[in-house]
């Protein structure tokens, strides 16, 4: 019952997805490409590592507010650090250095929350400030676009590019493939092993959890670590793309992340949430902040959007499963 | 209740702790740089400055009384101010007397109002009707408005006031700047409404525990619309007070303020699960966090240390908090039983 429910919240985003795209190549034919389809892969790309890392917040019972900052952090810090020390360190091994810059960062929120018990919200709304303050005032607020020659190398791997035949230009960078070993590890956490039933059994009830044996805080902790490594991935895959690691940039995209988890079903209460669900919340709102126009709607309105997708992805299931309540009581 | 607890009592309160910490802090930056700290100018130009973000976090404080949050405050603060300063800039001209515009002026006051007590009703409707959890809905809602300011704007400042605009934010009453006014007002208002009327006992049953409070046969869906309601109309009330004092309106004015109002209400000692706070030490907390802005900004230091300090305040301040509620309930449930 609960799970045909479940189902319709991801259907749901679904239709709207392709809804979307008949819109929008009704209206504009050319939108129908390959060119089309890898702009919006790659656009993906950041915010669906982003996704994935805050997914498992939420079903954990959580909010993460910060992963952005920490993103930036890892991104800048790595970057600083590579050309300070060893300019000529291989692609694998600056991604490496970032993804272990973010874990520790996840770390710290990991302390808080899983060892002081601290509220996520809070936690991560204070520690969003601090590392984004820490980043600016004492490892730097210039934009560096010399970056270090693994990174370039990194930005030019292509898993496909080609023409179409209309004669215009399409590539897929080697990123992607990130993003796809990110969603199968993920994936395979959560329904393969011990760590994933703990995760979700945390998240539906902390007490139910720790009384059948989970080791509550240890779960938490991993989580936010996870989510910290995850985010120096996101973090430092931007930076090499953009081709410019650039300490403004990324924060300040959080809330975009969470519309797009929220929008695949994941609930705050937290014990749910899907993959896939995740990954069509993605594409939706990647398709909302790139195609918007092409449907006849002002990227003006773009915020607007996205805040009534929010809505409507909580608010639907809400209404739902309120309404199933009443019906059974 | 003998003396000895009652005097007990109040040295355990939060809001004590938070009065040495606030003394603490101006002693500090008073020593610091003496003469410039210290000065007239600095102390009156602090007043002017802290009211602005000193109402959002009143308006943060009554919905984390229920347990619940407000994250679209500044979304309806720049909405508010947009929308009256839209109406002004078609109607009035900055040339116009003040009898000629004062119409104008009480149309945009009343529209901005206005459009606080309609989002905060949105927000409260949500929350209470259908079920979606107030960090999610405000959130959401907070997107919504302001993506209607730069919806309305197209993203540029509207400007072009009449004069009488800027006595809100700038003005002096009696010698006292006008925003402070305005704060001492809300803050008095806030503090009878939680501690005086049945509304404030209502909020504060259903912070502690929902589900007694649904057994009290307490409205909750009423008493959550109103929750929002009031915390819109504070949103909007800031928004005007920061619209005067840039005399202007813009999508993105005080984006940091959100952040700091969740700092200054939880610094006040206003529990985020809702059932606990006291507008006397959310005051407190804003004397405390202008206190040490003010004076990080004369010892020249940057913004983006500014933003770490007060986000590891924040951190900081929840530690101690967590570690001694345990305390602080112990010390109640004893001091209820020898009643």
């Amino acid at each position: 019952m609960t799970l045909h429910l479940w189902k319709r919240n991801e259907t749901l985003v679904a239709i709207v997805i392709v809804a979307f795209c008949v819109l929008a190549t009704l209206s504009d034919p050319l939108f129908f490409s390959a060119t089309t389809l890898t702009d919006l892969l790659r656009a993906s790309i950041v915010l669906g590592i982003l996704a994935v890392g805050a997914m498992l917040v939420l079903i954990s019972g959580g909010i993460d507010v910060s992963f952005t900052a920490i993103a930036v952090f890892a991104m800048y810090a790595s970057t600083v650090l590579t050309l300070g020390v060893m300019p000529d360190l291989p692609w694998y091994l600056v991604f490496a250095l970032s993804i272990g810059i973010g874990a520790l960062l996840g770390a710290i929120n990991g302390i808080f929350i899983a060892g002081f018990g601290l509220p996520t919200l809070i936690v991560t709304l204070g520690t969003l400030s601090v590392f984004r303050g820490f980043l600016l005032t004492i490892i730097g607020s210039e934009r560096i676009s010399a970056l270090p020659p693994g990174m370039r190398d990194f930005s030019r791997m292509m898993i496909a590019r080609g023409t179409t035949e209309a004669g215009s230009f399409y590539a897929l960078p080697a990123a992607f493939a990130a993003l796809a070993g990110t969603v199968v590890l993920t994936w395979f956490i959560l329904h393969k092993t011990m760590l994933g039933r703990a995760i979700f059994a945390v998240g539906g009830s902390v007490e139910s959890a720790r009384r059948i044996g989970i080791n509550v805080r240890a779960t938490q902790f991993f989580v936010y670590v996870y989510v910290g490594a995850l985010a120096g991935l996101a973090g430092i895959i931007h930076g090499s793309l953009g081709r410019m690691a650039d300490p403004f940039s990324l924060v300040g995209l959080e809330l975009s992340v969470i519309a797009a988890v929220v929008l695949g079903g994941a609930r705050l209460i937290g014990g749910y949430g899907t993959v896939t669900g995740t990954l069509l919340g993605v594409a939706l709102i990647v398709l909302v902040q790139n195609s918007l126009i092409v449907v006849g709607i002002p990227s003006t309105w773009q915020s607007v959007a996205i805040g009534v997708l929010i809505l409507l992805g909580t608010g639907l299931p809400a209404w739902q499963a309120r309404r199933a309540a009443a019906r059974t009581a | 209740m003998s003396e000895g607890s009652r005097l007990a009592r109040f040295l355990v309160a939060p809001e004590f702790r938070l009065a040495i910490i606030t003394l603490a802090v101006f002693a500090l930056m008073s020593m610091l740089s003496p003469e410039r700290f210290l000065s007239a100018q600095n102390l009156t130009s602090m007043a002017f400055q802290f009211p602005e973000f000193a109402i959002l976090a009143l308006a943060m404080t009554l919905t984390m009384m229920t347990g619940g949050i407000d994250l679209s405050v500044i979304g309806v603060a720049n909405l508010s101010a947009v929308i009256a300063a839209s109406l002004l800039a078609a109607f009035a001209t900055p040339d116009m007397t003040l009898a000629q515009s004062l119409p104008w002026l009480m149309l945009a006051a009343v529209a901005a109002l206005a459009t606080g007590a309609l989002a905060g009703a949105f927000n409260g409707l949500l929350v209470a009707h259908f079920a979606l959890p107030p960090i999610l809905a405000t959130l959401g809602t907070g997107l919504v408005f302001t993506g209607f300011a730069v919806a309305l704007t197209g993203g540029s400042a509207v400007m072009g006031f009449p004069e009488a605009v800027a006595w809100l934010g700038n003005g002096r009453l009696a010698g006292i700047p006008v925003p402070l006014v305005v704060f001492a007002l809300l803050a008095i208002g806030l503090h009878v409404l939680l501690t005086r009327t049945s509304f404030g006992l209502k909020a504060t049953m259903y912070g502690a525990n929902p589900l007694a409070a649904l057994y009290a046969a307490i409205d909750i869906g009423r008493l959550l619309l109103r929750v929002y309601v009031v915390s819109g109309m504070f949103s909007a009330i800031a928004g005007l007070v920061i619209m005067s004092r840039a005399n202007s309106a813009k999508a993105d004015y005080g984006s940091s303020y959100l952040l700091l109002a969740v700092l200054i209400a939880v610094l006040g000692g206003v529990n985020p699960y809702g059932g606990y706070g006291r507008v006397i030490g959310v005051v407190l907390a804003v004397l405390s966090m202008q206190f040490l802005s003010s004076g990080l900004n004369m010892l020249q230091v940057s913004n983006f240390a500014r933003e770490m300090i007060w986000g590891t305040l924040l951190i900081f301040v929840m530690l101690i908090n967590t570690y001694d509620w345990s305390g602080l309930r112990h010390a109640r449930t004893s001091t209820r039983t020898s009643h």
